[in-house]
């Protein structure tokens, strides 16, 4: 165990921070939405230039062109979040699309693409999961024939979540039916704009519509516009997947939410007593730090691993499973602890943190399903992290 | 940064869980256990001759002078193997008492008889630590102690006693000491020996140093152990659940093919797994930056603490009926982990003492 950064990075850490001091000036202060404005873009762009966005993507593309370092990664990260500045873009077509291309696109895909996708100008959305293609992913239906030069695209996606603000979509399409399910997916990419695209928002419990369904009426896609070979879509798909489930469950968030529910429980009172002195929710609210802890401490021994090329095992396995699961508890520890005022929500006078615990605990909830559901979190934990058998099919009728 | 364990460290738990494969099966555990024998002799030789009692005492006075981090490795592995031999109180706490707050010559006396395993010291702190009993007690005196101490630790067989008074001063207590009556205690764990120390004007040595410090580095480093002792078997009942769930059969296959147990399995690993870097933590805490060990040791304490009794109920369950006999000897397991929770402070104790800790809550 050595915790100790060393000089190397310890002075990196100072760049960064020297950075940070120059430029908080110029930081957004907008969130983050979906399409950038151009207070973000310009902010995305100097990020880039000095190596804290697009840190790995090589120039040619308009990335930084560092070296992977997971080490340098985390004290950007650090650093930002210690300052309260945001980080760069991080939208599905940054975290997912991009990756996917460097590792499957063709050079004329790469030059096309990455550099406006990472520069915020191109803006996308996922169109995996169906209506009734959700866990069992694979089973997708929407099928794309061939017409000419042309793929035609008919079927519904859902869960897309920026659908509405994209310019473009990489989608998953079934364009081989006579093949085993896994083998006859595309991976298609085309423009929002495409005749026959019609976008519905699809309003959530939490009351926002934060995903939209997305319909295609023979949708023309010419032929060419594949990731990845034709028929191999699934696996173009997977090498995204494993990026969106490094996304989901991130200990450094849970340890934010902590502070916030320290500080809720310190300051509000209920019968002239604060929060924190009453002793059940107090109890809680230890049981949840030490949670908090073991995910911080079990992320430190998962970069350890990753920087040596170390397979952690089923320790990886765990992180979204266990990290979406604490967010969702600590959301309800502070509506608990709140009585009556944790349910007042959308512009309700005596609001606490603007409602937003309960949208939190909703929210959280979808995350809990999405991405992976807990319980085919649990699959893939006994499965490959235990060894354990895969449920047998049924017999054909 | 490393945030993991080195070579050396591995091959630490390597050698010790071979060593233990071989000499501690669960037959000799059980033949332990049945036999009332408190310590079983073979395993403790075996442990002597890697080091294991005298780990942590300086080589100065025989031992190997490890980190409390390397301890905690050990501890994982003996709770693996439910080894029915002394550990936390005689190779861990009471090394730190005497190194913390025992005189040079009380060091000199002592710590190479620990070290070399001759010696077996047992530690009565509970009065302190878990909670005063309104029956219990201990009043020192002009030399001599009065009153009982209940729950001392590594028990049957020590020849010392480490004991904790009413106002937290530490006091060696030979185990032959006039007016000491020594009465075991049963628990539902038989791999340890409990017991209950009753004193009757018993001449005994006060450990001359800063106790108040001694204390709490015995109580943290004794929480640490028990946790690293509750991953080791928790981690056992998973891996035994997981074998015995792919060669089970009904309904025509394999039990583990269904997800409701396979679930099970899922949730106790991913349950258990994070306790690891826990206890790690901790431990090095404890070693390198003194300030932040009391809190880890409670969080490791009482995180371990509820999650291995999820994991011991749930292993006993997916084994089924087989996991309630006593043929599987699934329930040495299941004890060790009853143990461990409740000493030195059950989780709902510890984590208010996290919050003193954190001014959330007044002492």
């Amino acid at each position: 165990m050595d915790l100790a950064y060393g000089p190397e990075y310890e002075a990196f850490r100072e760049e960064v921070r020297q950075f940070i001091t120059k430029h908080r000036k110029d930081a957004p202060e907008r969130m983050r939405v979906a399409r950038p404005d151009a207070e973000w873009k310009a902010w995305q762009q100097l990020l880039i230039k000095n190596g804290y966005a697009a840190r790995t993507i090589p120039t040619e593309y308009g990335g930084y062109g560092g070296e992977p370092d997971i080490l340098k990664s985390r004290i950007i990260a650090e650093e930002f979040t210690a300052a309260g500045l945001p980080l760069g873009l991080a939208n599905q077509g940054i975290s997912m699309f991009v990756p996917t291309l460097l590792e499957l696109g063709t050079q004329e895909q790469k030059q096309k693409w990455i550099e406006p996708t990472l520069k915020g100008e191109v803006v996308w959305c996922q169109g995996y999961s169906e209506p009734g293609s959700g866990s069992d992913l694979a089973s997708l239906q929407t099928k794309a024939t061939e017409d000419g030069d042309d793929f035609v695209i008919n079927g519904q996606k859902i869960w897309t979540s920026t659908a509405k603000d994209a310019d473009m979509i990489f989608c998953l399409v079934r364009t081989e039916p006579e093949a085993p399910k896994h083998q006859g997916i595309s991976y298609l990419i085309f423009s929002m704009d495409t005749p026959g695209i019609e976008v519905r928002p699809l309003k959530t419990m939490t009351g926002a519509a934060e995903f939209n369904e997305v319909f295609f009426t023979d949708v023309r896609v010419p032929k060419n516009q594949i990731v990845g070979e034709r028929g191999q879509g699934w696996f173009v798909a997977n090498a995204t997947l494993k990026h969106e489930r490094g996304m989901l469950g991130d200990p450094n968030q849970a340890g934010t939410r902590l502070k916030e529910i320290v500080d809720l429980m310190q300051t509000e009172t209920m019968d002239g007593q604060k929060l924190i002195d009453h002793p059940l929710y107090r109890d809680r609210l230890v049981d949840l730090q030490s949670r908090v802890y073991a995910m911080q401490f079990h992320g430190l021994r998962l970069l350890t691993a990753a920087s040596k090329g170390e397979d952690p095992g089923i320790a990886r396995l765990i992180v979204k499973l266990q990290g979406c699961e604490i967010n969702h508890q600590l959301a309800a520890l502070a509506i608990d602890a709140l009585g009556e005022l944790g349910v007042l929500y959308g512009k309700s006078p005596h609001l606490r943190a603007w409602g937003s615990w309960q949208s939190r605990y909703m929210f959280d909830l979808g995350l809990i399903i999405g991405g992976g559901t807990a319980q085919i979190q649990k699959n893939i934990i006994s499965e490959r992290g235990l060894g354990m058998p895969r449920e047998p099919k049924p017999a054909k009728a | 940064m490393e945030f993991g364990l080195s070579e050396d460290q591995r091959m630490l738990q390597d050698s010790l869980n071979g060593t233990l494969e071989r000499v501690c099966p669960l037959e000799r555990v059980r033949k332990a256990a049945e036999g009332g024998e408190e310590m079983a002799g073979d395993i403790w030789a075996a442990l002597t001759e890697l080091g294991v009692p005298g780990m942590i005492v300086p080589e100065a006075q025989g031992g190997l002078g490890l980190a409390l981090l390397d301890a905690a490795l050990v501890s994982e592995v003996l709770g693996r193997h439910v080894a029915p031999v002394p550990f936390v109180a005689t190779a861990v706490m009471a090394p730190l008492a005497l190194m913390q707050a025992g005189s040079p010559a009380q060091q000199e006396e002592w710590l190479p008889k620990l070290a070399s395993g001759e010696v077996i010291a047992s530690v009565a702190i509970a009065e302190q630590v878990s909670g005063a009993r309104e029956d219990a007690g201990v009043t020192a005196s002009g030399g001599t102690l009065n009153g009982k101490a209940y729950f001392a630790m590594d028990f049957g067989k020590a020849d010392l006693f480490i004991v904790v008074d009413r106002d937290g001063g530490l006091h060696l207590v030979k185990g032959d000491a006039r007016g000491l009556a020594k009465v075991g205690l049963t628990s539902i764990d038989l791999t340890r020996s409990l017991g209950e120390l009753q004193f009757d004007d018993v001449e005994a040595e006060p450990l001359a140093g800063d106790t108040a410090a001694a204390l709490d580095a015995m109580r943290d480093a004794g929480r640490i152990m028990l946790a690293a002792d509750t991953l080791g078997a928790g981690w056992m009942m998973i891996d035994k659940a997981v074998e015995y769930a792919k060669e089970r059969k009904q309904f025509g296959r394999v039990i583990g093919s269904f997800q409701a147990v396979k679930h099970m399995c899922a949730e106790m690993a991913a349950e258990l797994e994070p306790c690891r870097p826990l206890v790690w933590y901790a431990a090095h805490a404890f070693d390198e930056m003194p300030d932040e060990a009391p809190l880890m040791a409670a969080h490791a304490k009482s995180l371990t603490s509820d999650v291995g009794r999820f994991v011991a109920r749930t292993a006993t369950e997916v084994h089924g009926g087989m996991g309630f006999t006593d043929l599987l000897g699934l329930h040495y397991w299941f004890k060790r982990i009853g143990l461990n929770r409740q000493l030195l402070g059950a989780p709902e104790r510890v984590r208010r003492e996290a919050a003193v800790m954190q001014g959330w809550a007044a002492d």
